[in-house]
């Protein structure tokens, strides 16, 4: 409310100079992906200084892995919020998927790992395929749908796992070889990984279907007028989201090797955590893939960090949770300052 | 209904509906509609709130079948059963609040679903970029087709909407009530627009309550009552009262000359009030039993002071005085208690709780009177509510329905009836008949009077000069937050206001 009074009444002088604020808004826009890059150096910087071991050849590989399983998670998490909906579920997608997959070895020890692959992906797309319709044809608010679908997956997993578990002696090495693997201490699986990314942030960038997201993020009643077929959109992000859960399950199965019915607890909210962070907004319609990586890469990092310091694992969490405060309250700063510029820009041109 | 030796008849005939119909269950939303648009012409629709303007507009944009009647556009006759088979077909609707994508720039808002694309169906945005900034500038426009929409004022949402019919080729543009929310500098800009339409030989239908705009845009006229076209004619044909009395299907009494000069006390005086950068040195007075009209265009700083008044707003300087007793700056509680009473501009967001009933909208401003240790007497509240329901002759279903399911000047009457109900001393109205049609403005017009009567002093905003001119014993006109001129109500025309607010350059809004 008031806002809206304000809006109409923008003193005179807080209009910005014309042709600098073009660059200084697109600078904001750049700002709010790259000012995490800034906050991860800092970071790295101070870790390293206090604690050397932290730039180690093997803990690097071990933060690129563990944000590997996040990016993978966070590309289908950042299609989801971007139209304006939110997946809980993954955590428990993630842990199903890693233990129904990597369990074929136990029944059939010659299984191909392509099959291993496809079925941990297929799993987690069932699941998503789930909320999807749910969300997208049932009407029901996707905060409820994969909040429950959270619970209930979780509660299969442990059916199905039961007092079974997984242990790495099972497991081929070319399985366990997946998440090893590297090229120059980089993992493959990374690398992978940072390509997918990539190949999102250009399809949401470049393609219609991509930019419909945003459009039912941004305004979902405006998206139907335009004849955007918004069930079908957000149903398929809801499928790539599960899916992409699915196969980062393989993959942390792969790294980890033993796997009972916690695989991947908690994980959603810190996926949810990294894409904020990463820059998207909450509320959807803005952000890119590129960022909740990145968003991913620095929780990680922080995780990692605060590790190898000797800081207790509750500081993980609680820091994971301050950050995520921050990177609201600064994205709600910079929406509100960005409205304001964009208004005074509007005003000099309307005049 | 005469006039067919008019050379301007022979203009091709872009759309025509005949004898459409429409119910919704038991609801006859439309009886017989009937309206023929011819290209490079616009066309007026008008008719009180309900008359079946909108769903007439939901036919022609696709959104609704009429269960009968026959649409033809282009000689051919067509259905229309989605919005992208109306898109398909050339028409193209321009809504009074335009439903945008904030994030995403003014390029991707106009080209939505319809990017041009490279190989591989990339999207192309340098092409689509300045594609939308030729329309811009066709139009006369300049905005960066770059820049989000998260920002824009009301006036540069539609030039998006337009400029997106523009690229559709869109022959037929309807607009429904484009202007309602705009500013005097705005509506000139948007009815230039118009024309520039019209010469690309667009057949445009124009919805608005402003009889003014009618004339001054429009070729045609259809008048909408009850869900039937009742009249169908050359604006140079019919004359305003003509107008009024097709749309209303009675004569509506207009103030007669000016009752006496009140003489009560000084109710609310206003001294000195400075906003830094929104409003300086705002000094004036209003009697019990006087109307003052605070005129001026939009953005003037007229809501920032009514609100400052309410306490609402703080202020730097200045004093607010009410009955004598000056009240403390940003301190509402304490100005309804010292008897102010405010219906604000937005009646939707800031005057009423749409999902709450009519009786608990009745009895917010009341609470106290209608509780017994702290709990709420739903008795007495409807009561209340039925009290001034029917005093000011409020039309509705049961008092205990949402307001969402009222029409705007009942809602309105609602947001009257919660601050009447605490037998204020001071009542500041901002906007009060705003979207509301002509029947039921006039039932405001003469409550806002009869208050006066009884010794209420009102402040008016306005930023329509009949109403301005209707209702006010004396008119502040503001201008780029001073006070520029002061008239009593026998000395002032529309002329005289409208330069008082617009004088040095004009261009404030």
């Amino acid at each position: 409310m008031s806002t809206a009074i304000e809006s109409s009444t923008q003193p005179v002088s807080a209009s910005p100079v014309v042709p600098a604020e073009r660059r200084a808004t697109s600078l904001i826009l750049r700002a709010r992906e790259f000012g995490i890059f800034g906050v991860l150096f800092l970071f790295v910087l101070f870790t390293s200084i206090a604690q050397p071991r932290f730039l180690s050849l093997q803990n690097i590989k071990f933060i690129l892995i563990d944000t590997t399983v996040f990016a993978l998670l966070a590309i289908g998490e950042t299609l989801v919020i971007v139209s304006r909906n939110v997946d809980l579920s993954v955590g428990s997608v993630l842990g199903v998927a890693a233990f129904v997959s990597s369990n074929l070895y136990q029944i059939d020890p010659g299984i191909s790992i392509i099959v291993v692959f496809a079925v941990g992906i297929g799993v987690g797309l069932a699941c998503g395929l789930g909320n999807g319709i749910l969300v997208a044809f049932g009407k029901v608010p996707s905060l409820v749908v994969t909040l429950a679908t959270l619970y209930i997956i979780r509660g299969l997993d442990v059916l199905i796992v039961g007092g079974n578990q997984v242990v790495a002696n099972a497991l081929p090495s070319s399985f366990l070889a997946v998440a090893s693997g590297s090229v120059l201490g980089i993992p493959v699986i990374s690398i992978i990984v940072a390509a997918m990314v990539l190949l999102a942030a250009y399809y949401l960038r470049n393609f219609r279907s991509g930019r419909d997201l945003y459009a039912i993020g941004s305004n979902p009643s405006a998206a139907q007028l335009v004849g955007i077929p918004t069930s079908k959109r957000v149903l398929i992000a809801f499928v790539i989201s599960g899916a992409l859960a699915g196969l980062a399950g393989v993959i942390w199965a792969s790294y980890y090797g033993t796997i009972n019915s916690t695989a991947g607890n908690g994980y959603e909210l810190q996926v949810v955590a990294a894409v904020v962070v990463g820059g998207v907004a909450i509320f959807g319609g803005s952000g890119s893939v590129v960022g909740a990586a990145i968003g991913a890469l620095l929780l990680n990092t922080i995780n990692s960090a605060l590790y190898v310091l000797g800081v207790s694992a509750f500081w993980d969490q609680a820091i994971a949770g301050l950050l995520l405060l921050v990177a609201i309250s600064l994205d709600k700063g910079i929406a509100s300052y960005l409205a304001k510029v964009l208004r005074g820009r509007s005003r000099n041109h309307g005049a | 209904m005469t006039a067919d030796h008019n050379a301007d008849d022979f203009k091709a005939v872009a759309l025509s509906l005949q004898h459409a119909r429409k119910y919704f269950g038991a609801v006859h939303a439309l009886e017989d509609a009937t309206i023929t648009l011819r290209k490079g012409e616009a066309h007026a629709l008008v008719g009180e709130n309900g008359a079946g303007k909108s769903t007439l507009v939901k036919i022609l944009a696709g959104v609704h079948v009429p269960d009968s009647g026959v649409l033809e556009i282009r000689g051919q006759q067509i259905r229309l059963n989605s919005t992208r088979e109306a898109i398909a077909a050339g028409v193209a609707v321009i809504y009074q609040e335009p439903t945008l994508f904030p994030d995403l720039s003014i390029a991707e808002n106009v080209f939505m679903e319809r990017q041009p694309t490279r190989r591989f169906g990339r999207i192309d945005y340098p092409t689509m970029e300045r594609s939308v900034e030729e329309i811009l500038a066709q139009l006369g426009i300049k905005l960066d087709p770059r820049r989000l929409c998260l920002g824009l004022s009301i006036a540069e949402q539609q030039i998006v909407e337009i400029a997106k019919a523009l690229s559709l080729k869109a022959e037929i543009v309807i607009m429904d009530e484009p202007t309602a929310a705009l500013s005097s500098a705005e509506v000139d800009r948007l009815l230039a627009v118009i024309e520039s339409l019209k010469r690309s030989n667009v057949a445009i239908m124009f919805i608005s309550h402003r009889l003014e705009e009618v004339y001054r845009i429009c070729k045609r006229v259809t008048v909408m009552r009850d869900g039937r076209y009742v009249l169908s004619d050359a604006t140079s044909n019919v004359s305003q009262d003509q107008l009024v009395r097709a749309m209303v299907g009675r004569d509506l009494e207009i103030r007669s000359a000016t009752s006496d000069a009140p003489t009560g006390a000084e109710m609310l005086k206003v001294e000195h009030l400075t906003e830094e950068g929104v409003f300086s040195d705002v000094s004036f007075s209003v009697r019990a039993g006087e109307v003052v009209a605070l005129a001026g265009l939009v953005g003037a700083g007229r809501t920032e002071v009514a609100t400052a008044i309410f306490g609402i707003r703080r202020y730097d300087f200045g004093a607010v005085t009410v009955g004598g007793k000056r009240l403390r700056r940003g301190a509402p509680l304490e100005a309804m208690r010292s008897g102010i009473g405010l219906v604000p501009e937005d009646r939707r967001q800031q005057g009423l709780v749409m999902e709450m009933s009519i009786a608990r909208n009745v009895g917010l401003g009341s609470m106290k009177k209608l509780s017994h240790f702290g709990l709420l007497n739903s008795g007495r509240e409807n009561s209340l509510a039925q009290e001034w329901g029917a005093r000011l002759q409020l039309k509705y279903g049961r008092i205990g329905d949402s307001v969402e399911t009222l029409s705007g000047g009942n809602q309105q009457k609602v947001v009257l009836a919660k601050w009447l109900a605490r037998s204020p001393k001071v009542l500041i109205v901002d906007e009060p008949t705003r979207g509301i049609d002509v029947g039921t403005k006039a039932e405001v017009h003469r409550l806002i009077l009869e208050l006066a009567r009884q010794g209420v002093a009102v402040l008016v905003i306005s930023s329509e000069l009949p109403e301005v001119l209707a209702l006010a014993d004396r008119i502040v006109v503001m201008r780029e937050g001073r006070l520029v001129r002061e008239f009593a109500r026998k000395d002032a025309t529309e002329e005289l206001i409208v330069e008082a607010a617009t004088v040095s350059g004009g261009v404030a809004a």
